[in-house]
């Protein structure tokens, strides 16, 4: 783990640089984190995102993409359009939740 | 149902369902409680022989059963396919309209493959050129597909994640560069394993060990590679971003869900997993329903261990619970496999919900005779005789002396 200053807020960030505690998300910060992986967040982003920290906050782990899919109601092939090659990861990078654990 | 005599009914006679009304029936008063299984056909598998069948190194007789034998006497078998729980009336409805009454329910109805689910699975080619060996069916079918295979790319694929026992499709790829080098074809076969993880298995510790032995073996892994349909005309498997595997032989891992009933009586997740207390089994929102083995959505590996280690843990709540006592016993996710890795060799992985897989020795600290994460001829042979313990143990609820609760004695940290 090491501390890292993202967008004026000092977080600490996990080996693979996710968010080491959700609770230091905020909205501001998620631009900040899509740049960083070379993406520009639209509507569409910003209503997966928030479909993701509100079911973290109920289940208590990340959605995976097929609960993302099907509670959000977007094809999995969109998911890759919008958050390119590994949309289950990105997301969850995005929206600061712990990586998906790509289950046991 | 006389006076007030209470019924049991528990949903599925595989692994779980099986122990579980075996160790249940000795511990409940047979005036108080009647107990019910339901399946909806009179054959058990031992599952894990599925793994062998397309080598030959086991037959399709040594891994099938009928289902009542073993079970024991008192406990009642009602063979017939569940259609739907209606919890708010206490009642199971099966497909021929049968109608099952319960005071407690049990769903251990586990996970099957549902190759339908990805796009050109089940065209003209399906368990030929594109084969699997999770079912009794597929595993024979692989055999004698394999028995014509003279070399090309073999590729061993799984769709999505969780799958019942995630080490297989691996040991699977293990055991066929094993047995392509016995045949002589190894030279002439390109062996690649896809996946939809980033490395080998899911557990960071886990992965690096058995990613390097597939580095050794020459086996090339195509990683984060999300299946969105199997072309059988061109012989690729096609990825959602769009990138393609070609193969001349598919082993493929169907998506996995549990059982469509679920799902249909409001009881599942997306994938038609029952949400449990992880420790106890009890289905969220509910005090009279608990779900066991791979039918429940706790996040360890799907795996006959852990139906065992969860069965127990289970028996000593469930007896608190119907007394209307607190449930004491906590499950910790312990789940132990063994890992084929071909030449008579395999490796041991144990861990829990909050451990990585050990290495060490296992079950007795510094002795073993187990090897943790380490591959050992030892492994390969307990695995090999677990079949035995499995229908003359296991099923029967004899104990094993395998304390439920993970043990650190004799384990390093990896
Ligand atoms: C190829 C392979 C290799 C494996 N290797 C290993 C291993 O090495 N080690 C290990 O620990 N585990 C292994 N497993 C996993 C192990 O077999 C399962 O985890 C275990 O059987 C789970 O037990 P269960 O009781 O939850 O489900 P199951 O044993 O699958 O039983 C479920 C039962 O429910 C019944 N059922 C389903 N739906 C209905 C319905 N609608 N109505 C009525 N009945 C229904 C089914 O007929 C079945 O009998 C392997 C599995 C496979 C496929």
């Amino acid at each position: 783990m090491t501390t890292t200053t993202i967008a004026g807020h000092e977080v600490e960030v996990t080996d693979e640089g996710f968010l080491a505690r959700p609770d230091d998300w905020s909205e501001d910060l998620a631009p900040e984190l899509a740049a960083l992986i070379g993406l520009r967040l639209d509507d569409e982003h910003w209503r997966l995102i928030r479909f993701l920290r509100e079911d973290y906050a109920v289940q208590g782990e990340t959605a995976t993409l097929r609960r993302v899919s099907t509670q959000t109601g977007t094809p999995v092939k969109q998911l890759f359009a919008l958050f390119p090659g590994k949309p289950a990861k990105k997301m969850a990078y995005v929206s600061g939740l712990p990586k998906p654990k790509g289950c046991v | 149902m006389s006076g007030t005599r209470k019924h049991l009914l528990v949903l599925g006679a595989g692994t779980a369902g099986t122990m579980v009304v075996n160790k249940l029936r000795k511990r409940l008063p047979a005036d108080g409680w009647g107990i019910t299984v339901v399946d909806r056909d009179d054959v058990h598998d031992y599952q894990p022989g599925y793994l062998f069948i397309p080598f030959g190194l086991t037959t399709p007789e040594q891994v099938r059963r009928t289902r009542r034998p073993l079970i024991h006497d008192g406990v009642d078998v009602v063979l017939g396919a569940v259609e739907r729980v209606d919890t708010e009336a206490h009642e199971v409805h099966l497909e021929d309209g049968r109608v099952l009454p319960w005071d407690q329910l049990v769903i251990a109805t586990g996970t099957s493959p549902r190759p339908e689910e990805t796009e050109g699975t089940l065209g003209p080619q399906w368990h030929r050129e594109v084969g699997e060996f999770y079912t009794y069916e597929g595993a024979i079918a692989l055999h004698d597909q394999l028995d014509t295979f003279a070399g090309g790319r073999l590729v061993v694929h799984i769709t999505e994640l969780p799958i019942k026992c995630p080490v297989a499709p691996l040991e699977f790829t293990f055991l066929a560069d094993d047995w392509l080098r016995r045949r002589g074809l190894r030279e002439r076969t390109e062996l690649v394993f896809v996946t939809p993880l980033d490395g080998a298995f899911t557990k960071p510790v886990a992965s690096r060990t058995l990613g390097s032995l597939l580095e050794e073996k020459g086996i090339t892994v195509e990683p984060d590679f999300l299946v969105e349909r199997i072309d059988q005309e061109r012989k690729v498997l096609v990825s959602y971003d769009e990138r393609e595997v070609a193969y001349d032989q598919l082993v493929t891992v169907p998506l996995n869900k549990g059982a469509d009933f679920v799902a249909a009586s409001g009881l599942g997740d997306e994938l038609g997993y029952v949400p449990v207390d992880k420790h106890t089994f009890l289905a969220t929102g509910h005090d009279d329903v608990f779900a066991l083995g791979d039918a429940s959505n706790i996040p360890t590996s799907k795996a006959g261990s852990v139906a065992h280690f969860s069965v127990e843990v289970f028996v000593e709540n469930f007896l608190e619970h119907v007394a209307g006592r607190p449930m004491t016993h906590s499950f910790d996710g312990h789940a132990n496999c063994f890992v084929e890795s071909g030449h008579g060799k395999a490796l041991l992985l144990d861990f829990n919900y909050d451990t990585e897989p050990l290495t060490g020795t296992f079950p007795l600290p510094r002795v073993g005779p187990l090897r943790l994460l380490g591959e050992s001829r030892a492994n390969h042979l307990g695995k090999l005789a677990f079949r035995h313990v499995y229908w003359n143990a296991l099923l029967p609820g004899r104990p094993l002396g395998l304390p439920a609760e993970m043990s650190m004695a004799g384990k390093n940290p990896a």
